[in-house]
C-alpha cells in the first residue's frame, strides 16, 4: 500500500471534525478537559497518540513540524512521529524551533522564547491533576465543576510537612485564569512559569484518557503554592557541560562506573545553537556548525576524487 | 433538490477544511482578531464564510439551527447534501447560523453544564460589517486589549457572567470571520 492511500494527516475527515470541534472548545472554556472520541493510532497509547491526534487535526499542508521528546528532536519517539507526519501529511519538519509552526512536544517546552505564529501541542499521559487524590471520573468532574480543590492544596501541604518543601518537580499543578486546576503534563516545574501569558497556542491531548484541553495565548496560569511556601522552578545546580548555558533545563548523563556524570541541555536544539554560536561547556569541544563542516569536506576531497 | 445545493463544497476537503480549522482557531483563539477563509460557498444569504465554517465543523452529529432569513429551502439543501447536519430548534442546537436579530432571544442556546460545559452551543452570527472597533475586548488569547464591531456589548457581558458555562460565537461577514469565545470580557467605550 503506498503512503497515498491514507488521507490528509492519516485521519479521517469525519474524526478530524470531531477533534476540531472539541479543540475550540477548549480554547473557549481554558484549563477544561473537554472529553473526545479518542481514535486508535498506529502507535501504542503512551507514545503520544492523543498529541498525534490533536496535531493531525491542526495540520495544514504550508506547516513546518517539529517534535521534541523530552527536549530532545533525536530519540526514537521524537523520530517516529516525525515520519508519521512526513509521510502521511507530507508537511516540512525542522529541528529548529524557530522555523516551526506547529511543535510537538512530550513532557518540555523548548527553550527559545515561542511566538504568535506556533502551536504548542503537548503528549498528556494522565490529564486529570486529581486522578491520585480521587480516582473516581464522577467524583473529580463534580469536583471541577464546584471548583472544589481543597484536595490538591492538602497534598501540597503534605509534601511540607513530610520534606520541610514542595516536592512535586514534574507535573506541578497549576490554576488557569483562576477557575480551572490543570495538569501541564509531566513537564519540569522548571518550565511552568512559561505556560503563563506565552504568546503561542498550547493545545493538550490525553489519547487513553480520552481530553483534550487549551491554553489560549496570553492566558493567566498560576502554579499553586502558599503564601510561605511559594513556587519555586528548579533545575540541577549546574552549566551545561557542552554549551555553557547557565539558565536552561539540564538532563543528567552518567558517563563511567566511577562516578563519573555530566549534565547536558534538555532542548537539543538550544544546545546545538548555542555550541554553533562558539559556546563552549566544561567538557565540550569547539564546534563548527555542521554547513562549515560540509563545505570543508567538500574542500578536502576534490570532485574528480568524488566521483571515482 | 436544486442544482445549487450540489455547489460550494470543497475541492480538496482535507487540505482546505485543514486551513479553514486554523483560521477558525485563530480567530476563537484570539477574539478580535480577523481572519480571512477561502474555498467554498453556499446559497444566499449564507455568507462564504459561514459556508466555509459549516463545511468545517458541521457532520451528521452535530444539529444546527438555522434561525429568520437562513430558515430557507434552498440553506437546507446545501446543509444535507454537505454536512448532513439535522436542522432542528434553538434549544437543541450545537450551532446556529443567523443574523444577530433573527438568533434573537439569545438565552434559548444551550450553555452547557457545570460538569461539562462544552456542551454549549457555537452561534455563527452574520454580520452586515466586521472591523476592529466598537466595544473593548480582553481576556484570554488577548494582549492587551482588542476591539471588535460586536452587535452589541450587554448579551456578551451576561454570557461572560456565566462562566465557564456560556455559547461560544463567530462573526462573519463575506469571507471574513471573527470569534469571540465565552471567556472575553466585553466593555463599552
Amino acid at each position: 500500500m503506498t503512503d497515498q492511500a491514507y488521507n490528509f494527516a492519516y485521519l479521517d475527515e469525519q474524526t478530524k471534525r470531531m477533534i476540531r470541534r472539541a479543540i475550540l472548545k477548549g480554547v473557549a472554556v481554558p484549563g477544561y478537559q473537554v472529553p473526545f472520541a479518542s481514535r486508535e493510532m498506529p502507535m501504542p497509547y503512551g507514545w503520544g497518540t492523543g498529541g498525534v491526534q490533536v496535531t493531525a487535526a491542526c495540520l495544514t499542508p504550508e506547516d513546518t513540524l517539529k517534535v521534541i521528546d523530552q527536549g530532545a528532536d533525536d530519540t526514537t519517539n521524537a523520530v517516529s512521529i516525525r515520519k508519521f507526519f512526513q509521510r502521511t501529511a507530507q508537511v516540512a519538519t525542522t529541528e529548529a524551533t524557530s522555523e516551526a509552526t506547529v511543535i510537538q512536544t512530550r513532557h518540555r517546552i523548548p527553550e527559545a522564547p515561542l511566538t504568535k505564529d506556533q502551536i504548542l501541542v503537548y503528549q498528556v499521559p494522565i490529564p486529570e491533576p486529581l486522578r491520585f487524590l480521587e480516582p473516581r471520573e464522577t467524583e473529580t468532574r463534580k469536583m471541577h465543576s464546584l471548583e472544589e480543590y481543597g484536595l490538591m492544596h492538602v497534598k501540597l501541604y503534605e509534601d511540607i510537612a513530610r520534606h520541610g518543601a514542595i516536592a512535586t518537580s514534574y507535573a506541578y499543578p497549576v490554576k488557569v485564569e483562576g477557575r480551572y486546576v490543570m495538569d501541564p503534563s509531566p513537564i519540569p516545574k522548571f518550565d511552568n512559569p512559561k505556560l503563563s501569558n506565552s504568546p503561542a497556542l498550547q493545545l493538550f491531548g490525553a489519547g487513553r484518557e480520552q481530553r483534550i484541553y487549551a491554553l489560549p495565548p496570553f492566558t493567566h496560569v498560576v502554579s499553586l503554592d502558599f503564601d510561605d511556601h511559594p513556587f519555586e522552578p528548579s533545575k540541577a545546580p549546574h552549566d551545561c557541560d557542552l554549551c555553557g548555558a547557565g539558565e536552561s533545563y539540564l538532563d543528567e548523563v552518567i558517563t563511567d562506573d566511577q562516578g563519573g556524570r555530566m549534565f547536558v541541555c534538555s532542548d537539543t536544539d538550544f544546545c546545538r545553537t548555542r555550541r554553533e554560536e562558539g559556546h563552549v561547556g566544561r567538557l565540550g569541544e569547539p564546534q563548527f556548525s555542521s554547513k562549515k563542516i560540509a563545505n570543508s569536506f567538500e574542500g578536502i576531497c576534490a570532485p574528480e576524487e568524488a566521483a571515482e | 433538490m436544486t442544482p445549487e445545493a450540489l455547489m460550494g463544497g470543497f475541492t480538496a476537503p482535507p487540505q482546505h477544511s485543514s486551513r479553514a480549522f486554523r483560521a477558525a482557531l485563530t480567530a476563537l483563539s484570539r477574539p478580535g482578531t480577523i481572519v480571512t477563509v477561502e474555498g467554498g460557498h453556499g446559497p444566499a444569504p449564507l455568507s462564504p464564510a459561514a459556508a466555509i465554517l459549516a463545511l468545517t465543523l458541521l457532520d451528521g452529529t452535530t444539529p444546527v439551527h438555522l434561525a429568520g432569513g437562513h430558515d430557507a429551502p434552498a440553506l437546507r439543501d446545501w446543509l444535507a447534501f454537505h454536512t448532513g447536519a439535522p436542522v432542528v430548534g434553538a434549544e437543541g442546537a450545537a450551532f446556529a447560523i443567523g443574523t444577530w436579530a433573527a438568533l434573537q432571544p439569545i438565552p434559548r442556546f444551550a450553555i452547557g453544564t457545570a460538569e461539562y460545559p462544552d456542551r454549549a452551543a457555537t452561534l455563527i452570527i452574520e454580520m452586515p460589517a466586521l472591523t476592529a472597533t466598537g466595544p473593548r475586548l480582553s481576556g484570554p488569547g488577548i494582549d492587551g486589549t482588542a476591539q471588535l464591531s460586536l452587535p452589541e456589548a450587554a448579551a456578551f457581558r451576561a454570557n461572560r457572567a456565566l462562566f465557564p458555562l456560556g455559547f461560544d460565537c463567530f462573526l462573519t461577514c463575506g469571507s471574513h470571520l471573527a470569534g469571540l469565545p465565552r471567556s472575553t470580557i466585553v466593555e463599552d467605550i
